[in-house]
This record gives C-alpha cells, structure tokens and sequence, in this order.
C-alpha cells in the first residue's frame, strides 16, 4: 500500500523553529543596509519537524521503481546494479569532507585516485588521455566536439559541419552544434550500420567529424567501423565516438583500436554509480595523444613532489565546470572497476552481451525485431506485431509497470517505428530474465485476447496515466502560496 | 481527413485562403492530425516581412516540434493571439479558429510552389503510403 | 563469475542453448579477430570488499578532509552541517537508483521531489521560474549566457564581471568557444570590492547582450545588484547573477528582486558535502516570459486518469531528444540526487532554520574579520559581505607551508586568481568552525610584530 503525501509546502504550521546549530546569538542584528536585505524574509519556504520531513521523503521513495526495485531495462542507459559498498567509499571523511582547494599536498589520495582512474579507463578504451571534468554524458560530448574544434582551428580552420548517423542519441547533434557545427546526417544501411563507402562519399575536408555511436544505438556493432574511421580520415577529419554503449566493449574491442580519436564515457552507464534519478553522473573525455593538448584545464601533473594541478596547457579548451570534476562520482566508479578488476570488467561485458542475446532469442517472433544484425548488449523490437490490436508500444510499456518492471527506452530511436530497446545489463539473473520474458509475452497474449486491458494500462500502480498534453498546455511549474482565502 | 476545396496548399501541411490582398494561414487537418495534441505555437511579430518557403514560427506537441513555413511572400498584419493560451484549438478547428497568421500578400501566389486541394490530397496520400 | 552477476555456469549453458551458440564467443565473432585479439584489459584482478575498503579507507586517509586542520576555504565551495535525514534520503535506493523519470506513473517520488526543487529554487531566488537544475553552478552560468543570446540573438558581447569567480568566468568562455559570433568582456571591481558601476555604464552598449554578476562575488561581497541592473536594462541588456553561496540569500535581497532577469546559483552548500568540488548542483531561475528559451529539464503538475494530482516531465520540445541540434541545450537530465539533497536540506532547516544558519554565518564571519581588523590587518574591501571576505597578511606567503606545519589552511591565496591582489587571502567562517579555530587563525594572520609581542 502507498500512502499518499502532500507537498511540503503544504505541510508544516507557522512557527515551527527549524533546524538548529550551535553558535545562534539570537541576535537578529546585522547590518546590512536595508536595500540589500532579503525583501520577504522567505515566505513561502515551509516549517516542518523532522520527522514529517523524513516521513514525506520515505513515503515519495516508495513511489519510485528503481533499479535497486526491479529490473530497470531501459536501453542505452545500462541500469545495472549500482554497489552499494561505493556509497561508503564517496562518504569517507578523508573524501567527502576534502574541500577542492587544499594545497595538492594535502589531497594527494584524491589526486592519486583520479590518476589511477584516468590511466584505468584509457587501458579501457585503447586511448592515450582521458580528462574526468565533464559532469555528464552529454558535457563529455561537448568537451570532446570542442577538443575536436580547437584541433581543427590550430591547422587553420575549425571547418564547418559534422557527420551523424539518424540513429544517433539527440545530445550528438546539440553538442556539435553548440560548438558551432552544421550536423549533416549519415544514413544506415539495410542492415543498420554504417556503410564506409557511404560515409567516403560524402566525406569532405568541410567536416570536422563523424559522431559514432559504437555498438549504435540499435545495439549493434559497426562492423565497418575502422574502414569508416579511415574514411574520415582521409580527409583530415577526426572520428568521435559516443561512449554510452562502453558495456558491450570492455573486453571485445578498443574504440582506439577502432580509428576512434577521442570519445566520452558515461560512468553512471558502464562503472555502476547510481543514475541517482537524472544524476549526478560523470563523463569523461578520453583521446588520442594529438589531441592531448586540447583536453580541459587543469590538467594533474606528476612530478618530484608528487601529484599536482597544472593551468600550464595554452592549447587548452579550458574549463567546462568548476573545480575537478564530479569527484563523488570518480571514487564510485572507481571503486566498481578495482572490484571487478580487469579481468571481470570483461567478463561484465561479455554476460551482458549473453544477457542481452537472450531476451532476443526468447521475444522474437512474438516481438518484431527490425535488424536482424547480430545483438551486442542490447536489443531494440518494433510494436509493429502488435498495430493490428491497437495495441503500440507505449500500451506495452505502461503494462509492463503492472508486472512489477519498470519499462524499456521507447520511441528511441528514431529510425524504428514504435521502438522498444530493451538493455537488461549483466548484473540480471537467468531468473529475472525469465519473469520479464514471461511478462512480455503475456501482455503480447493479452493485446490479442483483451487489448483495451493493455491500452489502458497501468492498473496497479498509485496514480494512472498522467495526461502530458494538460502540463504542457498550462504549465505548473512550482508551488505557489494560495491568494486567495479558503472558502468557509 | 479534410482538403478544403479553396484553400491553397504547401507540402509542408501548411493551409493559405486568399483574401483580396491578404491572406490567412494555418496548418492542415492531415497535419494536426500527425501532430496530435498541440501544445504551444510560437508565431512571429506583427510586421514581420517573410519570403515563401521561410520558417515563420513553430508548432509544438507533446513528441514533437514543426516548423511553420510561409506558403508566400508577404508581411505578418495579425497573429491568432488567441493560440498562446489555447493551442487545443489548432486541433478542434484547423482551417477556422486554428488560423496562425494573417499576411498582406507581396509576392505572386500564381507563381508561388502551391498546391491545389488536388494535388495536396495526392501529397499526402504518398505521404502516407511511406 | 564476475562480481556483482549473479550466473551460475548452468545459466550460461542454458541461455547459450536458448540462443542457439556454443559459447559466449559466438556472440561476437562478427566484431574483427584483430580487435577482440589486442582488447584485452591491462589492469589488476579485482578485490573482495573488503580489499576495496582497505585501499581506499588508505587512499582517503591521505587527504586533509577529515584531519582536525582548521580549513577556512570557500571560494565556491563551502562546508556546513548537514541534518542527518538527508544523508538517510540521499541513501534510499529508490531514489538514488532511479533514472531520469521517463515513466511517472511509477516515478511519483522522484517527480515531486523536482517539483518541490523547482519551488526551492524559485523562492530562493526570487522569481516565477525554475529548472529541474544543471551541472553546478558554473555551468549553469554558461548556459544563462547561452539563454540570453536566444533572447536577444542581435547583440553579441557578453560583460562578465572580474569580481565573478574565475571558474565561472573560465566555463562561460568554453561554452561559447565555438560560437564564433560573441564576444566576452570583463568589466573591472572597484575599491570596495563591487563591479565598478563607472566603467560597467561605460561599457555598456547597444551590443551588449547580457551582464554577470556574482552574488555575493568572489570576494564574498555583495553586490549592489538594483543599481547594476537597471543600468544593464537602460542599455537593453539581460542581468544575469551567479550564486556560490546560495545561503546568503536567505539575508540579502533575492537576485528577482534586485532585478536579475536569470540568476544562477550552486547548490552545493545546501546539504551536500565538498566532496573535492563535486557533485554540486546548478539552481536556474528566471521569468515566465521567458520560460520557452529556458534549458534543461522540466517538472509540471498535471492528473492522471482519475483526477488526482501528479506530475511529469513536460516542455520537452526545448530539449534535445527533439530538437537535436536546435535545442536550448545539449543537457540531458538534470542533477537529480543532488537536486533531491537541497531539497530534503531546505524542509528540513524550514524558514526559520535556514534565516538563522545565515546569521551564525554573518555574524562568526564578521565578528571574525573584526578580530583581523583589531590585530592590525588590513581588509581591503569595505562593501558588505557575507560569510567571505579579504584579507591582506604575510602569511600568504607561506600558505602551504602553514598548512602543512601548523594545521590551518588559513583561507585562499588569491594572488593565484587576481595578481594584482599580491597578499590577500579569501577567508570563510561558516557554522563548521570552532572558536579554537578562529582563535588559532586570527594568530597565524596577525603581523610578525604583534605575534612576537605576543599578542592575539
């Protein structure tokens, strides 16, 4: 049973003291000129006890699937098993309390940290540098465009567009253009995949970059990729690889081994720390030694008195966020890849590929599956099975809530019809595997035998579909405190 | 699905009805229709000068966001006010109430790349058969 | 088996059989031999848990964080208690593991906890509107700037206050590196530590796109924002205020108020630890005019199909899943457990709470820079701070040394961001520090002469 909860600010009574610390002189004496005091003394924010607060907390928790709930199969997103022994490690006084501007003589267990990190994930990936600034996937991308940019401008000009395949993640386009870039679309073969010679033809020496997302974002592999890579190449162009499907290569094949010259990675995706319900995460930029000298400031140094912060690289980007980056999240990760160790990174990868092909082998047929290309950690259906009920892949989506599950990426991506990418991670068991399957093929059943049953779903979760269309035509965007009396 | 017979089309799903000098346009019953719920239009200032073919504004649903295209050159004299707190209507009346803007018509609508209501018909009928 | 997956080698064979392979390898045999060949992963085997708290329990011990050093930093990062409930929150699962709420039906907890933040957010800073949050607060900054060229996409030069933290200052001009089309100007503080107005009017022009203001600044001042900001909006331009120490809004007039059109803030002293600069959280805030041109993530009210109240991600056609590449952002998601942290912070201090933390902070911060003041330093600054302010001693001069020797990192050297303030150190008081602390600060500052007299 879930309780129901107010907002906050709509709990509480006028009054109430509030959170206490020591050092209150009680005195409300300061003196700040009156034009610059707060002009509302925070009306509006609530005054609530602690436990009311605590319980208003646990109760909206529980009106959350999580992955820690269920499996959470949300495609391209890597939903596995978050450790929860790295939620101890990131609270360790000796990093939580650390305050990023200690002389580097004082942090030098950080510092080695974030080295040991950096070296860790360009022994990942086959590459030469890796910053770990970037506090996110998509600023990753943007960190890495601009690499990608000031190389091109230091050979005379910075050229003019990008290549990206129609199937990529919608943030390719935004960072490119948000480096100035035109996006120029490269279309996908038959099979899904890149064609080299498709992508040779329209290569020019106007074009910065191909953005690859390798296995696409249909899950498969490209498996013309160092053929591509040359392609681009030869024109002087640089080749970008989205680093968000990282699960299905650690172990198999080194985007640096692939022609790839400078990707991101999604540590929150491949390294296990907590999606924490839109973030924070972390995405690192790993290159190619040309490229070296472009990556964000500062950059860790080591010399004779150990490690150290050096702003010393003229070539620099500069910073894309202040201090070292998401620090936090670097000692999860971390803490997941010494764990695991080489060795088990690859076999990570190797049971989510395993995971992955399974789910495949047991929904197809019943679920139309738009490329047949061989599956690497993912799989994407179509509904197309399922049109002739009226049935469409978000009625399966919102079904699948009913069965306990939380649901698969939809409608991503955009070059199938009614999308349903399916990424179950290796950290699932045969078993949970087997209940999913057994949930998906029921509601497949049941859009034949009762589909408004599935059209109407969810039915056993606390509120119903919520209608999209209302909060977007008006939008209610904040509390507000009421204006008008209530009514006797 | 409604073609009116004398209104004049774009490929784009856009709708132009002549008026003497002026002309009004709004989006089309097929393209509402693919939309879905309209949530929001963006339209352009009063006095804007546009070209045929130029994008005058934006029309949002809940998935997706079009472009809007000028069927014809002409300077913007009103805009459907009424649209920013009722997109809804878009979808209830495309042809009437839904109407975007109105131009004062400066270029030639003989020579604009316009459709008739039976060529826009056989337009979307191949738009459809995608 | 690997660490955390759960197969058993009957699993394996069993799902290799359903697949229709003999082996694991077949899985990827259309990936090229030479690459699988050279991927192997040159890196140690993995350690047991307890292994893997050892090692870091030693990595974290080599860090000053909790060390009993009396640390006086801020500079954009600042330490305060924190309620024990919101560490007991951040730890839920169902929060913390949770992705971005794509489904609401079963994402209700996470989705009222942003629209909660929203309401934070837009109280604290004083106007109609805000995001689900961004990166950090210097992010968020940039993407402020980027918002106000969509606004007011024919000018092209963009003010950044000096007096605005350097960090800030540095992403703003990342972010806008590859949009060969605009300018970046700083605009220098005067005497008291404020932009100074003289020269902010002389460079304002028919150009100019937007102004940035710290607020309180780098040197924990603040600023006099109404008078800025109405000379930024006779120029026609935007006024954008970027916050590091969002506590201080709880005293000073709120940046909507004052006349921001966009403020900023980083969220991080709001209930999340230091952590060596992150994770923090971007606070974004603005009018509701301008609410389509704003970026990231947004939560709205809405009802689900009996009427009751939830909520949902909405306004998603600014972002890029739609746009692509004509989104007001390439953001993503938002900082959602960080976003949560503030929120779970702000109920729990309450109204009264939060006001009263600030006035410990203004006060220890003020009553300290006193003590500095009566030992014969001078503070160069005379405009109103917060719980930051400037000081000019010797000791700069031998800032690592003293950190090293005698246990205090006796505030920022700031030389190292501002040459031309040689000697001065940036000093935070907040509720963390003890009157020992003070005490042993104001004496490693004092002049040599008074120290060898003995003085305090």
């Amino acid at each position: 049973m879930l309780l129901d909860e107010p907002l906050i600010f709509e709990r509480g009574s006028d009054g109430r003291p509030g959170w206490e610390v020591p050092g209150d002189t009680g005195s409300a004496e300061f003196g700040l000129p009156p034009e610059l005091r707060r002009e509302d003394d925070l009306a509006g924010m609530p005054e609530v006890g602690e436990l009311e607060v605590l319980r208003h907390f646990v109760r909206m928790s529980q009106w959350n699937l999580s992955a820690a709930t269920t499996l959470y199969p949300l495609g391209s997103c890597t939903m596995k098993y978050n450790p929860v022994v790295n939620e101890d490690l990131a609270r360790l006084p000796g990093f939580a309390a650390l305050h990023p501007l200690v002389p580097d003589a004082l942090a030098q267990g950080a510092l080695e940290l974030i080295e040991v990190l950096e070296q860790a994930l360009a022994a990942v990936c086959g590459l030469d540098a890796v910053s770990l600034q970037p506090a996110a996937g998509a600023q990753g991308e943007l960190t890495g465009m601009l690499v990608v940019r000031a190389h091109h401008v230091d050979r005379g000009s910075p050229r003019t567009k990008v290549l990206i395949p129609a199937s990529a993640h919608g943030t390719n386009p935004a960072s490119s253009a948000l480096c100035g870039y035109d996006v120029a679309e490269v279309p996908v073969n038959a099979r899904g995949l890149l064609d080299a010679d498709a992508v040779a033809a329209i290569m020019d020496e106007s074009v910065a970059a191909l953005m690859v997302t390798n296995p696409n974002t249909l899950g498969l592999f490209e498996e013309e990729m160092e053929a591509v890579a040359r392609a681009v190449h030869a024109k002087g162009g640089l080749v970008y690889m989205d680093g968000a499907n990282m699960n299905a290569l650690m172990g198999v094949a080194k985007p640096g081994d692939m022609g790839v010259d400078v990707m991101q990675f999604n540590l929150h995706k491949t390294f296990s720390t907590p999606h924490g319900g839109g973030g924070p995460g972390a995405g690192p930029v790993a290159v190619r030694e040309i490229l070296r000298a472009y990556l964000p400031t500062p950059r860790l140094v080591r010399d004779g008195s150990g490690l150290r912060w050096s702003d010393d690289m003229p070539k620099s980007v500069g910073r894309v966020r202040s201090f070292h980056g998401n620090f936090g999240i670097l000692v999860r990760a971390l803490g997941y890849i010494e764990r695991l160790g080489g060795p088990g990174l690859a076999e990570a990868t190797r049971l989510a590929i395993l995971n992955a092909n399974y789910l495949r082998a047991r929904l197809e047929g019943t679920y139309h599956l738009p490329f047949t290309s061989p599956s690497m950690h993912e799989c994407v259906f179509s509904d197309r099975n399922l049109a002739e009920h009226g049935v469409h892949t978000l009625d399966v989506a919102k079904r699948l809530l009913d069965h306990g599950f939380y649901a698969p990426t939809i409608y991503f991506p955009l070059v199938v019809k009614g999308a349903l990418m399916i990424e179950p991670t290796e950290t699932e068991s045969k078993a949970t595997l087997d209940e999913f399957v057994g949930a998906m093929l029921s509601i497949a059943e049941e859009a034949r035998t009762d589909p408004n049953r599935v059209r109407e779903a969810p039915h056993d979760t606390r509120l119903s579909r919520l209608d999209e269309t209302r909060a977007a035509r008006r939008p209610v965007l904040r509390w507000r405190p009421s204006v008008t009396p209530e009514q006797p | 699905m409604r073609i009116p017979d004398e209104l004049r089309y774009t490929k784009e799903h856009e709708w132009l009805r002549i008026e003497g000098t002026d002309g009004m346009i709004g989006i089309t019953d097929f393209a509402q229709d693919a939309l879905g719920d309209v949530v929001f239009v963006e339209l352009p200032a009063v006095g804007t000068v546009l070209r045929a073919g130029q994008t005058f504004g934006v029309v949002e649903s809940n998935k997706t966001v079009s472009d809007l295209f000028a069927p014809v050159d002409g300077k913007v004299t009103a805009v459907n006010e009424g649209l920013a707190t009722q997109p809804e209507v878009v979808n209830a009346d495309p042809y009437g109430a839904g109407w975007m803007i109105r131009l004062a018509i400066t270029g030639d609508v003989t020579s604009a790349d316009l459709l008739d209501a039976a060529a826009y018909t056989a337009h979307v009928d191949s738009e459809q058969a995608k | 088996m690997s660490g955390y997956s759960p197969h058993t080698p009957t699993d394996v064979a069993a799902m290799l059989e359903a697949i229709g392979v003999g082996s694991i390898d077949d899985l990827v045999k259309h990936v090229p031999a030479h690459l699988r060949a050279s991927a192997g992963i040159d890196l140690p085997a993995g350690l047991t848990e307890p292994e893997l708290r050892a090692r870091f329990a030693a990595l974290a011990a080599r860090n000053t964080g909790a060390d009993g050093r009396a640390v006086f930093l801020g500079a954009g990062a600042y330490p305060h208690f924190s309620p024990g409930v919101v560490n007991q929150i951040l730890l839920r699962s169902e929060f913390a593991t949770a992705y971005t709420p794509y489904q609401p039906e079963v994402s209700q907890g996470t989705l009222q906890a942003i629209f909660e933040f929203q309401t934070f957010a837009a109280l604290l800073l004083g106007l109609e509107v805000a995001n689900a949050s961004m990166y950090d607060g210097a992010s968020a900054t940039a993407e402020a700037v980027l918002m106000a060229r969509r606004l007011l996409p024919d000018r092209r030069v963009v003010l950044l206050s000096r007096a605005l933290h350097p960090h800030y200052r540095e992403v703003v001009a990342t972010y806008l590196r590859g949009l060969g089309d605009v300018e970046v100007h700083e605009v220098p503080f005067g005497d008291d530590g404020r932009i100074d107005l003289a020269a902010l009017r002389n460079q304002l022009g028919t150009d100019t796109l937007c102004v940035v203001l710290g607020y309180p600044n780098v040197f924990g001042v603040i600023e006099d924002v109404p008078t800025a900001a109405a000379a930024i909006h006779d120029a026609g331009a935007l006024c954008i205020t970027a916050t590091c120490e969002p506590l201080a809004l709880a005293l000073v007039r709120s940046p909507g108020s004052a006349g921001a059109d966009i403020a900023v803030a980083e969220g991080q002293s709001l209930g999340l630890p230091v952590s060596y600069g992150g994770p923090g959280v971007g606070l974004f805030a603005t009018h509701d005019r301008f609410l389509r041109s704003m970026p990231g993530r947004i939560v709205g009210e809405t009802v689900d199909g009996d009427g009751r109240r939830g909520f949902v991600l909405t306004l998603a056609t600014r972002e890029q899943h739609i746009r692509r590449e004509r989104a007001t952002s390439n953001i993503c998601t938002n900082q959602g457990l960080c976003a949560l942290a503030v929120t779970v912070y702000l109920s729990m201090l309450g109204r009264h709470g939060l006001r009263r933390l600030a006035r410990v902070n203004y006060q220890s911060a003020h009553a300290t820079a006193a003590r500095l003041d009566a030992a014969g330093l001078t503070l160069p600054f005379k405009a109103p701070f917060f719980n930051e302010f400037v000081v000019r001693s010797d000791a700069s001069s031998r800032w690592e040394q003293l950190a090293m020797q005698e246990g205090i990192v006796a505030g920022f050297p700031l030389g190292r961001w501002y040459p031309e303030l040689g000697d001065a150190l940036l000093v935070c008081v907040t509720e963390t520090h003890t009157a020992s602390q003070i005490d042993q600060l104001v004496r490693t500052l004092q002049p040599a002469a008074v120290r060898s007299a003995g003085g305090r």
